[in-house]
């Protein structure tokens, strides 16, 4: 970790609160301040790219609930500089957007905004990039189950000819995983536990 | 040819030959299948891998990969199927003219294979009749040839007269 940025930082940017890492230089950042920071991070730190943008769901009933976190990477310091923001409403989550500050961000928000439901105020075109515009839910929540829940098929008249909707999926067989020993033909990923289908519940 | 009688003499009846309508029929679609390729995850490299020389899938006809549905006869679909894809899947299949088969290549296309999540169709037979399923994840370029001999036996069994539905049950023959 690059001690000497770290303090830097913290001294210039009174607002910041340091932050558990166990990799690069982290922050807390207050949300009023992310955009003012953003700013200085590109003109006046060098942090010329983002990286990534992401988002935590820290459980149904935690306050505040989400949190997006911002991964910069300086290329003349070559380390990255990791900032933490907390969503003020945990019903209704939303971020200012960074896309016009980098607009690497424009995608990423947008998956964050899938994933998790949290509105990006300012970006150009906030809407679904992975899910189909109509899906109903956020996937990455906590309170969504890894198999999904019954929802209508995306095209209406596809389901209506094939009577398919879309199902949850749960976990039967699985996981399914590669046997890292053996011939190659016999290592194709498989379910560890088979004992229950669609047919037959899973044993208690 | 045995007797004399129903033997065939080309000076005679000259460039005819008598056979069933069905057999011949079934003989000209079984050796010009043209897939359409419908590749969408790493099953893909695989399909690109048999139509390629090494395993050549030309020596059964069926090396003219057309990219336009309705140039295709049969859909192979290689890769795993999400809900999003699953609406284009389902109006590519519908665009191509009759008749028509499926191939699901490889577990994702046929189960889902190990995504069993919010986001994955648990099996392209779900929307689409499929002809044949190719295990493995991803099949070797030797099981989906295996799948398209199996599929050109399959043409051969079928009534090539009888008016072609369009609509083949989704129910598992």
């Amino acid at each position: 970790m690059d001690e000497e940025w770290a303090n830097l930082l913290e001294d210039r940017y009174d607002f910041l609160a340091p932050r558990n890492s166990r990799d690069c230089v982290a922050f807390d950042c207050p949300t009023d301040y992310l955009l003012e920071l953003c700013k200085s991070l590109r003109d006046k730190e060098g942090c010329d790219l983002l990286m990534d943008v992401t988002a935590v769901d820290w459980g149904e009933n935690a306050t505040p609930r989400f949190s997006t976190l911002y991964h910069f990477f300086s290329l003349a310091r070559k380390t990255y500089l990791r900032i933490a923001c907390d969503c003020q409403d945990d019903l209704q989550p939303s971020m200012p957007s960074v896309s016009k500050l980098y607009p690497a961000a424009d995608w990423h928000e947008r998956e964050v905004f899938d994933m998790f439901g949290i509105h990006f105020i300012g970006h150009p075109n906030l809407k679904r990039i992975l899910m189909w515009d109509d899906y109903p839910h956020f996937p990455l929540r906590k309170d969504f189950p890894l198999a999904g829940i019954e929802t209508e098929f995306p095209a209406a008249d596809v389901a209506e000819d094939t009577g398919v909707s879309v199902q949850a999926a749960p976990m039967m067989g699985g996981p399914f995983v590669a046997p890292a020993e053996g011939h190659v033909s016999k290592s194709e990923p498989r379910g560890k536990d088979q004992s229950w289908t669609e047919e037959c519940d899973k044993p208690r | 040819m045995t007797g004399k009688s129903i033997a065939y003499d080309s000076k005679i009846e000259g460039e005819i030959v008598v056979t069933r309508r069905d057999a011949v029929v079934n003989w000209i679609r079984r050796h010009s299948v043209w897939p359409m390729p419908m590749g969408l995850a790493c099953c893909a490299i695989e399909l690109m891998s048999a139509a390629g020389p090494r395993f050549d899938v030309s020596r059964f006809g069926m090396e003219v990969m057309r990219f336009s549905p309705r140039q295709a006869d049969c859909m192979i679909v290689a890769g795993t199927v999400t809900y999003k894809m699953a609406e284009v899947v389902r109006r590519i299949y519908d665009q191509m003219g009759d008749p028509k088969w499926v191939v699901a290549m490889g577990a994702c296309a046929s189960t889902g294979g190990m995504y069993r999540s919010y986001a994955v169709l648990q099996g392209v037979d779900r929307i689409l009749p499929v002809d044949v399923y190719v295990s493995g994840c991803p099949p070797r370029p030797e099981a989906l040839l295996d799948a398209m001999i199996s599929l050109q036996d399959k043409i051969g069994h079928e009534s090539a007269t009888d008016p072609v539905d369009a609509q083949k049950s989704l129910e598992p023959v």
